[in-house]
């Protein structure tokens, strides 16, 4: 996991991640040739311009005449004109392709995410997968986009400026010239040192705003802990890293601008001491030596973006390889063509196909072990018939929760297999069961949106009155109707307006409407008072009737009340029965149920006379 | 006003560096104007024949130079100059960038360690009630405007004036109708950048805005994944996501548009003024009333002057910002921090308390300690009771003085403990909250936080009393597990378990459990609890909890109810009197009753 994170790129230009990105760039070939042609006329103009004033020089001051001043002036606005529009088209047609480059591949990684398994995710932290959809896609059409820019123009005004010199003095040229391996050498050099100077500082800054969070966040203990002088001095650390870094980075550019205004000044000098003789020697014009002049002065400019779009591409690069890494990943669970060709995948559901779910779930022989090798079930078998309510219980790590994720096939078997009615689940299509699965989990999770939205998750089709139908049944009608904007009242972000409660109640309200088959509640232990706490036990009943589902399960009231409680120890069954017959046996089952019997007493005595 | 004096206070011990920054710029400026006027006489007076029209010191240079036929002949000199000129920029620029860069860094660093600092020590009620995430916005976002400000938009703005003014200076000298042509669109161009980034605000916002609730779909889609694909929405998320992506990229594109606009408009503005410098400059110079020299330097001058004129627009409209930034800066700096004083007292503590009349309220209005006494002695365990919102847990934080008592006192040994050095009160009144921190370090580091200089064998006994030993060393890295935000994530018992162990490496002679046991298993809580005692110098011990064994195996146990000691005294003497204790100890008869009933035989008959 963390490995993912901080694993480093190659540095070498990497053909195979540029051409694979071809694929992202192809729908914007016209647009870019287009671009590609507007910064060539940008470039020429940009060139042409110290030849206006170059002829306006040796036409006008030098002859002491005005003979065409108009047209000279009607040619600089036509100039004028031109490159304005040039600009406007530049920046515009640059912006489509960047903003349109990015939603493609958001939209292609976003899709790509919604049909990797849960392995992946496991594995991967949400955080990773963020920068890679935010930053790293951002950055890339960016370079892309305005990298093409750039380079254009860089090179245009490059060749343009040499070719003009070139043809005007060819010696005056290649002296004023002179320094440009230097220059470029120098460039290249220094805007790479700079980039990962910046890369570094942001590094450092993220590593500050962490530990404003865990200095904040932990303020409370670091009190109790009396630990304020040494959490200070390890902050200390950081800022120093960080004004360390963000200095050099600092100095880098510092020396490199110096650096450049020089080199650039010994072709300006060069130009003006042979210009200078030539013109007494008689041999070049005023204006040309002031093109040159000029031109020794611009040339800089092309070189110092060719150097940074170098660097910043390698930048891109990173990016790129990190955004492809996470679209080329395969889902360890999918489909097979034959299951796609009956039933659809995904995307393209072909429901009429679908058998209906009765609710029959069977494992046989199923071994499970996770990508490190870690064995959480073994020839593991247990028969489900429709409609049954089980509830599994054991400590954190038994395998309750995988028994769970391989009957709805967020897993699959190493070995054996898992049935549903009778037929092994990989001969139907991934859709199909989870579109008949109910689950509600131990922390609610709901969307931002309002009330109406999240509980219509469960089925996009229902109307409103059998959204209220469904609020009602598991009881949040009565604290919906409370809100200020009832069912349109928005829940915020994740939900966090509402209490733990409350989107509990709205998770169950939404699991309804969908009327799953088959359900699953991973049953929470944080205690919520006592009133929601029935009430949610009434809605968990509710839920219940007439499905077939599983409960990892805390409370009494849910335990009790299963048809089956299997006690899962280190991935085997241990005991199994309803409560009758567990408690007869005086076993594990027993001692948890009196522990817990005791606990739930005990908070609830507290609770009541609050 | 008063917000950049706060600026100007964080500037401390940087001033002079920062000063010499800004005034780097100016002689960079100057070298960097220097030089078309060098290009000039060379062109003019050395080239041509010219006589030459230029300041006395440029004269004096030329002559000490040896003349203009020395120079004629030898105009590499001139070259020379040029280069040496550039040099000087070149020195001076570097100095902007490095001065500017220590400078502003470092009153970032200053302002983000007073920040924390702060943090650390304003009152516990302060985090109480105070949003984290809003904090971390104002210690690094605004601190970052207050650091760009400094480091970039300040100086930008000084880089400006100074260009301006030796242009306007150097071109009035010269000549001054010249001058009022070549500033003729400056103005207009400075107000339009200006009027231009105030409108496009709320595009910028916009396209911000849009970024934040793309971001909010695609965590809400990564974090809820089980949610999706339970209820199979794959292809409905993808729609959502859909509409937030279009709408980033389209406002960001109107956004793009009219940045097109501007960019495009600005520079038909500037090439209009470079383009009437150029016509008016040829007509004035054939009509021999400037040199040709002058009119190069007009043109240089004014290429290099609009580039800094139209970026002031951004910067100006940007400066709104650093004021905000600085008046949320200092919203948190002046909150009151925890007060130490000289004469405090660091005495030797044994562990007995009193506690007499002690009364606490958060509003004082409505007390939520009315009056509570108690007398504990040495090495005593206490258990505390109370139903939910009783005040158990406030009276606990009175101990370590996170909160201060309003009337009543309490003792240890004998002494007031509001006579007693806070940091040396909490050195010895170890608190476990219900809810605790672990930080982004290894086991190993967290347990050993309260004790620098803990070994590894203190670590270890710690953890074994705490019953986490075997937790630990289960991990794949064992004690080096990396825990907290970026590392495994722990269950509630295990984060309550390292939480003890850390606490317990102290050796604190008076320890509280604000029912820091409520998440790990009954056997295990005793099993911590027979550790505790059995440890060679039995600390005083607090422990609020609601379960009755933990409570029955106390010396003597305190119910609180309403703010208010209700009840106290030994577990035989309080199950002989009615109130919460009994109630608690008679659930335990309740279990055996039900127990029974489960496990009658004819019940199994009737439900298999």
């Amino acid at each position: 996991m963390n490995t993912l994170q901080e694993q480093e790129y190659s540095k070498k230009v990497d053909f195979g991640i540029w051409l694979k990105l071809l694929k992202y760039v192809k729908p914007y070939k016209r647009l870019m040739i287009l671009l590609g042609f507007v910064m060539i006329c940008v470039a020429g103009i940009d060139v042409a311009f110290p030849l206006m004033a170059n002829y306006a020089i040796d036409n006008f001051v030098v002859t002491k005449s005005l003979d065409g001043v108009g047209v000279f002036i009607a040619k600089y606005a036509a100039m004028i004109a031109i490159q304005t529009v040039n600009v406007f088209l530049l920046i515009s047609i640059a912006g489509k392709i960047d903003m349109g480059i990015c939603y493609d591949i958001r939209k292609a990684g976003f899709k790509r995410l919604q049909e990797l398994s849960f392995s992946y995710f496991d594995k991967t932290p949400v955080g990773w997968l963020m920068a890679r959809m935010t930053s790293d896609t951002g950055r890339l059409a960016d370079t892309i986009a305005w990298g093409l820019v750039d380079f254009v123009w860089g090179l245009t005004m490059m060749c343009g400026i040499a070719g003009v010199m070139l043809v005007r003095n060819w010696k005056l040229a290649l002296l004023t010239l002179s320094v440009m391996p230097a220059l470029a050498i120098v460039s290249v050099y220094f805007q790479q040192k700079i980039l990962k100077a910046y890369r570094r500082v942001r590094k450092t800054n993220s590593k500050i705003t962490g530990a404003f969070n865990e200095g904040i966040s932990g303020a409370k203990t670091t009190k109790t802990l009396v630990r304020e002088a040494k959490n200070l001095e390890e902050f200390q650390e950081l800022t120093k890293e960080m004004r360390s870094s963000s200095v050099q980075a600092a100095v880098f550019s510092s020396i490199y601008l110096p650096i450049v205004l020089g080199l650039g000044s010994i072709g300006t000098a060069m130009a003006l001491t042979f210009g200078g003789n030539s013109v007494m020697a008689g041999a070049i014009s005023y204006g040309t030596l002031m093109l040159f002049v000029q031109y020794s002065i611009q040339f800089f400019e092309p070189v110092r973006e060719l150097a940074r779009i170098f660097a910043e591409f390698q930048s891109a690069q990173a990016s790129a390889e990190r955004i492809l890494t996470m679209v080329e990943t395969d889902p360890e669970i999918y489909d097979s063509v034959d299951v796609i060709g009956k039933y659809g995948d995904a995307f393209n559901p072909l429901v009429k196909n679908w058998p209906e779910v009765k609710g029959n779930i069977s494992f046989k022989n199923v071994s499970f072990s996770y990508k490190d090798g870690e064995k959480v079930l073994e020839n593991f078998n247990l028969d489900v018939k429709a409609g049954e309510t089980i509830a599994l219980v054991g400590e954190t790590g038994s395998g309750k929760s995988t028994i769970v994720n391989l009957a709805c096939r967020f897993y699959e078997p190493t070995k054996g297999e898992v049935l549903i009615d009778g037929v092994d689940y990989r001969k139907r299509s991934l859709l199909w069961l989870q579109s008949n699965l109910g689950y509600v989990l131990q922390a609610p999770h709901l969307f931002s949106g309002t009330i109406k939205d999240n509980i219509k998750y469960g089925r996009l089709g229902a109307t409103d009155e059998e959204i209220m139908e469904a609020a009602k049944l598991v009881n949040a009608h009565e604290f919906i109707m409370k809100l200020d904007k009832v069912y349109d009242t928005e829940v915020g972000e994740g939900g966090n307006r509402l209490s733990t409660g409350e989107k509990q109640l709205i998770s169950f309200a939404r699991a309804i409407l969908a009327n799953p088959k088959i359900f699953v509640l991973d049953e929470a232990t944080s205690s919520i008072d006592t009133e929601t706490e029935q009430i949610i036990q009434t809605a968990i009943q509710k839920v219940l009737e007439n499905r077939t589902s599983f409960i990892i399960a805390h409370r009494l009231s849910t335990i009790r009340s299963a048809d089956r409680i299997l006690v899962i120890r280190d991935g085997k069954i241990t005991e199994q029965g309803n409560h009758y017959q567990l408690m007869r046996l005086k076993g594990y089952y027993y001692r948890l149920y009196t522990n817990q019997f005791m606990e739930e007493r005990e908070i609830s005595i507290l609770k009541e006379n609050a | 006003m008063k917000n950049f004096k706060l600026l100007w206070s964080f500037m401390r011990g940087n001033r002079l560096l920062y000063i010499g920054a800004i005034l780097s710029i100016g002689l960079a400026t100057v070298f960097s104007f220097t030089s078309p006027l060098v290009l000039r006489v060379t062109i003019d007076s050395i080239i041509g024949d010219k006589v030459m029209e230029v300041p006395e010191w440029l004269k004096g240079a030329v002559d000490y130079l040896g003349g203009r036929t020395v120079l004629m002949q030898n105009l590499w000199i001139c070259g020379a100059v040029i280069v040496l000129l550039a040099t000087g920029n070149g020195l001076f620029t570097y100095f902007k960038g490095k001065w500017s860069a220590v400078a502003s860094e470092s009153i970032a660093k200053n302002i983000r360690e007073k920040l924390y600092d702060h943090l650390q020590h304003v009152p516990y009620d302060y985090h109480v009630k105070s949003e984290t995430g809003d904090l971390i916005q104002r210690c690094t976002s605004d601190v970052d405007t207050i650091r760009s400000f400094l480091a970039v938009q300040f100086v930008e703005i000084g880089r400006a004036l100074f260009m301006l003014s030796m242009a306007l200076g150097v071109m009035l000298s010269l000549n001054v109708r010249m001058t009022l042509i070549a500033m003729l669109v400056v103005p207009i161009i400075f107000s339009f950048a200006v009027i231009f980034f105030i409108k496009v605000k709320k595009a910028f916002k916009d396209s911000d805005e849009s970024e934040g609730r793309m971001s909010t779909v695609l965590q809400e889609n990564l974090t809820g994944v089980r949610v999706v694909r339970a209820f199979a929405r794959q292809q409905y998320e993808i729609e959502k996501f859909d509409v937030r992506n279009a709408e980033y990229r389209d406002l960001t594109y109107k956004l793009i548009k009219l940045l097109a606009w501007y960019w495009s408009l600005s520079d038909l503005l500037c090439m209009m003024q470079i383009c009437t410098v150029l016509v008016a400059g040829a007509y004035m110079a054939s009509q021999n009333l400037i040199s040709l020299g002058t009119l190069v330097v007009f043109t240089t001058y004014e290429a290099m002057l609009l580039w800094p004129i139209r970026q002031m627009g951004r910067i100006l409209t940007d400066m709104g910002k650093t004021t905000v930034s600085l008046k949320r800066i200092s919203e948190i700096l002046d909150a009151g921090i925890e007060q130490e004083n000289e004469d405090e007292l660091k005495p030797e503590i044994n562990g007995s308390i009193e506690f007499q009349n002690v009364s606490f309220g958060y509003d004082v209005q409505k007390p939520n300690i009315k009056g509570i006494s108690f007398k504990v002695e040495p090495g005593q365990t206490v258990a505390i009771l109370g139903p939910t919102g009783s005040g158990k847990s406030t009276l606990m934080h009175l101990l370590p003085r996170l909160y201060e008592y309003q009337s009543g006192e309490i003792s240890i040994d004998g002494i007031d403990i509001k006579k007693i050095n806070k940091k040396w009160l909490r050195q010895n009144v170890g608190i476990v909250l219900q809810e605790p921190f672990l930080f982004s370090k290894s086991v190993k580091e967290n347990i050993a936080l309260a004790k620098p200089g803990a070994d590894t064998e203190d670590v270890y006994a710690s953890a074994r009393t705490a019953c986490i030993h075997d937790v630990i060393e289960g991990f794949e890295k064992g004690y080096e597990t990396l825990v907290g935000e970026r590392g495994v994530t722990l269950s509630g018992g295990q984060k309550q378990r390292v939480a003890i162990a850390r606490t317990l490496v102290k050796d604190c002679p008076i320890l509280i459990f604000d029912d820091s046991l409520s998440a790990v298993d009954t056997e295990t809580d005793t099993t911590i609890r027979r550790a505790l005692n059995s440890r060679p110098k039995k600390s005083t011990t607090f422990i609020i909890s609601h379960r009755v064994t933990t409570l029955s195996e106390a010396d003597f146990i305190i119910v609180i109810d309403k703010g208010e000691l209700v009840q106290q005294g030994t577990h035989d003497e309080l199950i002989g009197q009615p109130g919460l204790y009994q109630r608690i100890w008679a659930i335990q008869n309740e279990l055996e009753e039900e127990c029974e009933k489960d496990i009658q035989p004819e019940i199994m008959k009737t439900v298999s």
